[in-house]
């Protein structure tokens, strides 16, 4: 791997809730550009590592963490890091949709104007951007007025994809964005990763190993808090190298 | 089978007995009422600038004493409302667990001091502290205990408020902060709006209770109904007139004596048209909201 397109490294990543470690030792390096899926059975730390890339579990109660975070070279938990600075560069789509009770509009608008920002025009422009590259613009252009709860599932996931874009981020964490939509919804969700790729480092969590093999370049198998096996994603699923992981893959636990 | 029969009809006595002292209180306010306004013309009572009852010349107006009503609860919101939010956004955002665990009983303990010992403390502690700041201000006036009853009815709003934060789902905190919002953003643009019916709901209340109260304005008010906006003299509100009469010694049946059946009549219909709209708010909130 060429150090130059590392975009996120960790190293020696232990994160605790309380006393129960849950996360043993993460190196992971992951590239500028690229699809990095995290697989793994329910409850083995994906959405807890995924998490610390923008640093969302600061505000949990007893959660702890070792080890260092650095995104394009620089440590994200460093006492110089602004955490609202950070979560502009590092942007974050969840599980459940979770589009503000406000309208469309509003919705996409919403971290531009926590910047501050007022200028018609430049909203305008920045709704309708980035409700194109959700691929979510010509379904809701006439009615942006709208409340955003009225939106489909489907529909609301990609408008927080679309929130999530306008304040341009460089890398968007997805937490299982597509496990409580329909297969349509998902197909959509899963074209637009890889349409997005061009232009942002994208990591996602997935327990759907059929939707990591679909859209990431390179996958993670994570095991009870352990890194088991980073690869790229073709040869986790042709030729896993670790006995787990083919379990896994092959669906004989998880 | 028997003692449920037992238990039925005491369930029944208990709803029946509700409801038959409401119908009773509406009867009395209703048929008293009749009896006052067979003398004094509805007209007056309404668009009269003076409420006079216990002079030699009497006039029946209830605008100084709806005046002093609403006067001395607007003051009370004005220092509930900002105080109130401000503490249920803290508890909510900032504190931690434990402290807010203590601080949100201790708070609550605000809204159960006996009134009475409120009302001396407007009188004999705040209205002398503003007397300093205020030259001209009266000894009895409608600012401090205005003041204070907005400290007291603060736990009415923050209480009831920071329940209604704390139920705004987590996946939307963290959409926000996900954006780069910090807490104060998040919290005035996505927790507030998002509990504003819960919110809305504790102001009712707070509302509605600084309406009721008696006891602090009655004493530190003063009892003189005056129909002004200008919180530093003397005024009076329905409820301490009330007081007043039924502790005077003005004899039962005469006309004074149903002026305080017609004023709490103008103050049932006043909250009643209160909550009424407030109700409406709510409801169209709701409607935008969820
Ligand atoms: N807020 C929390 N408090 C305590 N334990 C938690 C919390 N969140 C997750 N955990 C625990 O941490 C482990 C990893 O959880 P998580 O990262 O959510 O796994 P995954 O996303 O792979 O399902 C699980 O055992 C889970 O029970
Ligand atoms: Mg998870």
């Amino acid at each position: 791997m060429e150090n130059g397109n590392i975009k996120i490294e960790t190293k020696n990543i232990n994160a605790f809730y309380g006393e129960k470690k849950v996360l043993h030792n993460i190196d992971l390096q992951m590239e500028a550009n690229t699809v990095t899926a995290f697989i793994g059975p329910s409850g083995c730390g994906k959405s807890t590592f995924l998490r610390l890339l923008n640093r969302m579990n600061d505000y949990i109660d007893g959660f702890r963490k070792e080890g260092d975070v650095l995104i394009n070279g620089v440590d994200i938990y460093s006492k110089n890091t602004r955490i609202e600075e950070l979560r502009k560069q590092v942007g974050m789509v969840f599980q459940k949709p979770n589009p503000f009770p406000k309208t469309i509009y509003e919705n996409v608008v919403y971290g531009l104007r926590i910047q501050g920002i007022k200028d018609k025009q430049k909203l305008d422009a920045a709704v309708e951007n980035s409700l194109k590259r959700s691929a979510l613009w010509n379904e809701v252009k006439d009615d942006l007025q709208k409340n955003a709860l009225s939106l489909s599932g489907g529909q609301q996931q990609r408008l927080c994809i679309a929130r999530t874009l306008a304040v341009e981020p460089s890398i968007i964490l997805m937490d299982e964005p597509a496990s409580a939509l329909d297969p349509i919804s998902t197909a959509k969700i899963e074209e637009l990763i890889y349409e997005l790729k061009q232009d942002y480092t994208i990591v996602i969590v997935t327990h759907n190993m059929h939707q990591a093999g679909r859209v990431s370049d390179k996958t993670a198998f994570f095991l009870s808090g352990d890194l088991v096996e980073y690869n790229d994603t073709k040869a986790i699923f042709t030729s896993p190298k670790d006995q787990r992981t083919e379990n896994y893959i092959t669906g004989k636990f998880g | 089978m028997k003692k449920e029969k037992i238990i039925e009809g005491f369930l029944f006595a208990c709803a029946a007995i509700t409801l038959l002292t409401t119908i009773g209180i509406i009867w009395v306010l209703l048929s008293q009422s009749f009896s006052f306004f067979k003398e004094v013309s509805v007209w007056d009572f309404l668009t009269d600038t003076q409420w006079t009852p216990l002079f030699a010349d009497k006039h029946f107006g209830i605008l100084p004493l709806l005046t002093g009503t609403l006067l001395i609860t607007v003051i009370a919101m004005l220092v509930a409302l900002p105080l109130g939010l401000t503490i249920a956004i803290y508890l909510n955002e900032y504190a931690p667990k434990g402290f807010r665990k203590v601080v949100k009983p201790l708070l609550e303990v605000l809204a159960a001091v006996p009134t009475v010992v409120y009302g001396f403390f407007a009188l004999v502690v705040v209205t002398p502290m503003l007397q300093k700041l205020i030259p001209g201000l009266s000894g009895f006036n409608a600012l401090s205990p205005g003041i204070v009853m907005g400290i007291m009815i603060i736990p009415f709003i923050s209480s009831l408020s920071e329940d209604a934060l704390y139920s705004v789902p987590k996946s939307l905190r963290e959409a926000s902060y996900g954006m780069g919002a910090t807490r104060l953003q998040t919290a005035f643009r996505v927790l507030l709006p998002s509990a504003s019916s819960g919110i809305l709901a504790s102001i009712i209340l707070a509302f509605s209770r600084a309406i009721g109260e008696t006891m602090i304005v009655a004493i530190a008010a003063g009892q003189q109904p005056r129909l002004t906006l200008d919180p530093t003299v003397p005024i009076e509100t329905i409820t301490a007139y009330i007081v007043q009469v039924s502790l005077g010694d003005v004899p039962h049946g005469s006309l004074e004596y149903r002026t305080i059946f017609s004023a709490g009549l103008a103050l049932f219909v006043f909250t009643f048209l209160l909550n009424n709209i407030s109700f409406w708010i709510n409801k169209k909130y709701r409607q935008e909201y969820e």
